[in-house]
């Protein structure tokens, strides 16, 4: 967005550009005694020595958050993809002409989106997982699972909405069956723009494996827990954490937007809003007005 | 295309230069015990005990997450403490070298569970004996005896039960010990796990922590300068060795090899390189149940 | 089945503090994602770097690093050791959701075309009065659904707070699953059930906001 077109603002004149520039210095200056002032008061504090940030250039602990990252990623690939073929399912449920099979679909949809991802993964673990059962890293990902395949089921329906009507149309027109029409018109088109919409939900995802935390799955916080159980550097690491999520996102964002513009153009990312009764059932409000999950 | 890549490269160079890791911390470790595994031990064939001991392997659940009793470090490969000490001895009494145990992480949900199905051998896992337990699982011992107790800050003023009414205690989710501490007026805290909870203490957002006193003697130990136990015991827990139902002839075994331990004085090596490190004095081995 | 009929009080318990910190943690939100989104769009170009800068941070980040932060981290440097466990859980949703807020708001800011600034200037109205009576109006009703969603999803993340002593609606589920373990799936449907009300009474109340705005549109 350039500035001198804002709706909010009119094309700053020459003393009005200036008053802008004086605010600029001010509050570059506020910025700059603000960070100054962190640095003296981390410092103050004792959280800048040596010993609290050891562990992060000591190898052994390096490679166990390699690890942990390692183990993160793989929780969020292994749960989106397994999302995947579970919002295709409910996705095409949810579309489906027959009412036996839309209502389940959508209800089931509805459940998963409107319980906590950290309710399911606690009962998902103690029902299924503890003892011989299916342990905390898988309840961890079939919790992400149903979460995100639910996110994505709306993210799929919008997808199959938003192409053309006239493919569809056409398609039937020159004798195509309802399977036909879906597998070989209409999933092929939805699902290229519904990448950039997907890569989106590796973050999402990506950040919930955080959530094993709590039923002591493996992962990049947990093994963040162990070093700060072991040096209490909670501050430290905490920063280094946060680094390392932020990063690993970033680089994801980066990839979507290039999925986005390579393959997909200029419309907008497709969104859903969070359950409820928002849905396009109730005629609430189009997919594509949505911003992102939280 | 060009400025891109030196930037790459200089981030690649700023990155191998963390990467060659100059740091070295934590390497102290906690203390263990060498054990060797008694290479005559003989065992009724048809028992577990044999079983194990042609297997020449065992897996014994611990607690990774308490010092002192089962706890293990990011870097490390193997847990240390109290508990830990005693699978030893167990082990080294089947025949099974130390190298030779699978240690596995139990938490207090998942004790009983991994037992019946076998996912575990043994659990040494601040298992406290209860009636309960006993109708699922075998549990033989007990090999220490504890009980609820509180871990204050070494300048705080809390020294009785009563002195708890109204201030703010931490516990373990859904734990006994935290419903025990709301009953006497505090408000629970719950966490998932002890080394949280007594970071909140260390840290002074509360005012106590409440479990086994065993489990607060290993955080006293680990920090003896800011944080001391205290309170008389309102409570008694009797650790003991968890085994499969499916093999009650464990119990015997169990129980002649604490003792065993106790006379040889290996029980007591193994409380004071860990337990005893908190300057608690080393307890005799308490009276062993009869097994059935 | 008895234990969760005879200690119902902890379930309504458990879910007054969820409402308490959810109401809190919105007000927290919407006034802090207010105030970025005046950074982030504003003519000022360094703090509006600082409102990006923050927004893409958060963002990336998990909630639960940032209860780790307030509640372990902050302690470590003498900050919030004696504040409230509600407070601090408020304090962290709030740093969290504000961003999410943020770009909600923007999203309404960016929908309002610009011809109606324009026009309004046109006919001689003041900046205070286009931004009152024409640009405002319009970001907001357009920054409702997005806005619902982000307020639906951080009902839902306070969840998060049964990791760090929050006897809120997860953590109460987790202590009764403790005690009993045969009636798990019906304690989870109870407390599932608790969430799917509080949910769609927000998104209740959207839809009804909406409808009402639409119609006077």
């Amino acid at each position: 967005m350039s500035r001198g077109t804002s709706v909010l603002f009119d094309v700053p004149g020459p003393r009005t550009r200036l008053r802008h520039r004086i605010y600029d210095v001010a509050a570059l200056v506020l910025l700059v005694v603000g960070l100054v002032g962190l640095y003296f008061f981390l410092d103050a504090k004792g959280q800048l020595t040596y010993e609290d940030w050891e562990p992060f250039v000591t190898p052994e602990f390096m490679v166990a958050l390699g690890e942990g990252w390692i183990t993160t990623i793989q929780m969020a690939l292994t749960a989106v993809l397994l999302a995947l073929v579970f919002g295709v399912v409910l996705g095409v449920g949810k579309l489906s002409d027959h009412r036996w099979v839309r209502l389940p679909s959508a209800l089931v949809v509805e459940f998963f989106r409107a319980v906590p991802l950290l309710l399911l993964i606690v009962f998902i673990f103690l029902t299924y997982g503890v003892g011989g059962g299916i342990g905390s890293y898988w309840s961890v990902v079939i919790g992400l699972m149903l979460y995100n395949g639910s996110v994505l089921a709306e993210i799929f329906r919008a997808g199959i909405n938003a192409l053309p009507p006239g493919q569809a149309e056409a398609a039937y027109a020159v004798g195509m069956r309802k399977t036909q029409v879906m597998t070989t018109i209409l999933l092929p088109q939805a699902v290229k723009i519904m990448i950039p919409a997907i890569i989106s939900q590796c973050v999402v995802a990506l950040k919930d494996t955080s959530l094993g935390f709590y039923v002591l799955a493996p992962g990049l916080t947990a093994v963040g827990r162990s070093i700060y159980t072991e040096f209490r550097n909670q501050f430290q690491t905490v920063l280094v954490l946060a680094l390392m999520y932020i990063v690993t996102n970033f680089i994801l964002t980066l990839i979507a937007t290039w999925v986005q513009k390579r393959y997909v153009g200029e419309r907008d990312q497709l969104q859903v809003g969070a359950a409820g009764l928002s849905d396009q059932d109730t005629g609430l409000a189009d997919a594509g007005t949505r911003h992102g999950q939280v | 295309m060009r400025m891109t890549r030196i930037k790459v490269a200089a981030v690649a160079a700023g990155l191998a230069m963390v990467a060659a890791g100059c740091g070295d911390a934590g390497s102290s470790g906690g203390e263990t015990r060498d054990v060797e595994a008694d290479e005559n031990a003989e065992f009724e064939s048809g028992t577990r005990m044999a079983e194990l001991n042609e297997q020449g392997s065992i897996k014994i659940g611990v607690k990774f997450d308490q010092p002192g009793i089962g706890f293990k470090g990011a870097s490390e490969d193997e847990p240390v403490g109290f508990d830990v000490e005693i699978g030893k001895i167990l082990a080294a009494d089947l025949g099974i070298a130390p190298e030779d145990i699978e240690w596995v992480e139990t938490i207090s949900d998942n004790r009983e569970p991994f037992l019946e199905e076998g996912e575990v051998d043994l659990v040494v896992a601040s298992y406290s004996i209860t009636e309960e337990r006993r109708q699922v699982v075998g549990q033989a011992g007990p090999y220490y005896e504890t009980g609820q107790q509180l871990l204050v800050r070494s300048d705080s003023d809390i020294s009785t039960v009563e002195d708890i009414k109204g201030t703010e205690v931490c516990s373990v989710t859904g734990s006994t010990s935290l419903e025990n501490i709301e009953a006497e007026g505090a408000t629970a805290r719950g966490f998932d796990t002890y080394s949280e909870c007594v970071d909140q203490v260390l840290n002074g957002s509360l005012d106590a922590m409440t479990t086994d006193g065993a489990i607060l003697l290993g955080y006293a130990a680990e920090d003896p300068d800011n944080l001391k136990v205290v309170v008389e015991p309102f409570s008694e827990e009797r650790y003991g060795v968890g085994y499969s139902k499916d093999a009650p002839e464990m119990c015997d075994f169990i129980n002649d090899s604490l003792e065993t331990a106790a006379e040889d004085g290996s029980y007591d090596e193994a409380f004071e390189i860990t337990l005893g490190e908190s300057g608690v004095e080393t307890p005799e081995l308490p009276a062993l149940d009869p097994c059935a | 089945m008895e234990d969760i009929v005879s200690n119902f009080d902890l379930v309504l318990s458990g879910f007054w503090i969820t409402l308490q910190l959810a109401f809190w943690s919105a007000l927290g939100s919407l006034v802090i994602g207010a105030l970025l989104v005046a950074m982030r769009v504003g003519p000022v170009r360094v703090l509006a770097l600082f409102a990006t800068s923050y927004v893409n941070i958060v963002r990336n980040t998990p909630l639960l690093v940032i209860f780790i932060l307030v509640f372990a981290g902050f302690p470590a440097l003498d900050l919030l050791v004696g504040t409230p466990f509600l407070v601090k859980g408020i304090v962290t949703m709030t740093i969290y959701t504000s961003p999410f807020v943020c770009e909600a708001l923007r999203a309404g800011v960016n929908s309002v075309q610009l011809g109606q600034a324009e026009a309004a200037r046109a006919i001689g109205m003041t900046f205070g009065q286009t931004m009152t009576q024409v640009v405002l109006p319009q970001a907001v009703r357009a920054s409702v659904p997005p806005l619902t969603s982000v307020i639906i999803a951080m009902t839902k993340n306070t969840s998060i707070a049964a990791v760090f002593g929050l006897a809120e609606a997860t953590a109460r589920m987790r202590g009764f699953t403790n005690n009993n373990a045969d009636d798990r799936i019906l304690i989870f449907l109870v407390f599932a059930l608790g969430y799917i009300v509080i949910v769609e009474a927000i998104s209740g109340a959207s839809w009804l906001l909406e409808r009402r705005w639409r119609t006077v549109r």
